[in-house]
């Protein structure tokens, strides 16, 4: 099974978990199953259409996978998937 | 409530200054026990925003991926960021709450004229609205 890291900031989601396995096939499968298992985690990754928010980032080892296949990017079974949150801000 | 050690704080300060008139940016480290975070170390990073970065700040998800690690290497929790406001207020802009995480405390320093002239903490409410946070240090709580 993949295993994905959820980063701090989300993990209240998740029990306090930081590392999940989950047995899928690409990045959105991944993603799907990841918030069924914990719903409150959906608001926080996805838009309104069902999408990856823009202001998350998910990395395939230490590629994004904006770079790869998207969201159909394949997953194995060693795979490492990481959630990166965008930090950005301003004063204005 | 944020309890600030000094080292850390100086840190900060050190780098909101050096940084001046561009913004400056970085994660906070430490300890929470009940309601109060107890802030040990920080990580600067560099604000990797293209164009405006006295006004903007952006950290790219290669150091925000070196600080969970840090976090984790060091027994350590990953409290929050910490950005600087340049000759503008320590309170967050629509655009730092836009963006902002949950959980994570934001610590905005503001630098006025090469002068520390602030330094306040806010965090999302269930609501993703900013409430301010208390914080404690004594060198900061002296000069209110």
């Amino acid at each position: 099974m993949a295993t994905i890291i959820i980063p701090t900031p989300l993990r209240k989601f998740t029990n306090n978990t930081a590392r999940i396995n989950i047995q899928a096939n690409n990045v959105k499968g991944v993603v799907n199953e990841l918030t069924f298992n914990f719903p409150d985690l959906k608001k926080h990754l996805l838009d309104e259409q069902g999408n990856i928010r823009s202001f998350v980032n998910v990395f395939v080892g230490d590629e994004d996978i904006r770079n790869l296949q998207q969201e159909q990017t394949p997953i194995k079974e060693e795979t490492v998937i990481s959630i990166v949150p965008a930090i950005a801000g301003g004063m204005v | 409530m944020l309890v600030i050690e000094q080292n850390p704080l100086d840190e900060m300060f050190a780098d909101a200054l050096r940084s001046f008139p561009d913004e400056c940016c970085g994660f906070f480290f430490g300890n929470e026990i009940g309601q109060e975070r107890i802030i040990t170390n920080i990580l600067t990073v560099d604000n990797s925003k293209e164009g405006d970065k006295k006004r903007r700040f952006e950290i790219a998800p290669k150091d925000y991926l070196d600080a969970e690690r840090f976090a984790d290497e060091n027994e350590l929790q990953l409290l929050g960021v910490y950005h600087s406001h340049p000759n503008h207020p320590a309170v967050p802009s629509e655009h730092d709450r836009i963006a902002a995480q949950p959980y994570f405390s934001y610590i905005i320093i503001s630098v006025k004229e090469k002068m520390i002239a602030d330094i306040r903490s806010w965090q999302l409410n269930e609501n993703f609205m900013f409430e301010e946070e208390t914080i404690e240090n004594q060198s900061i709580n002296q000069n209110k």
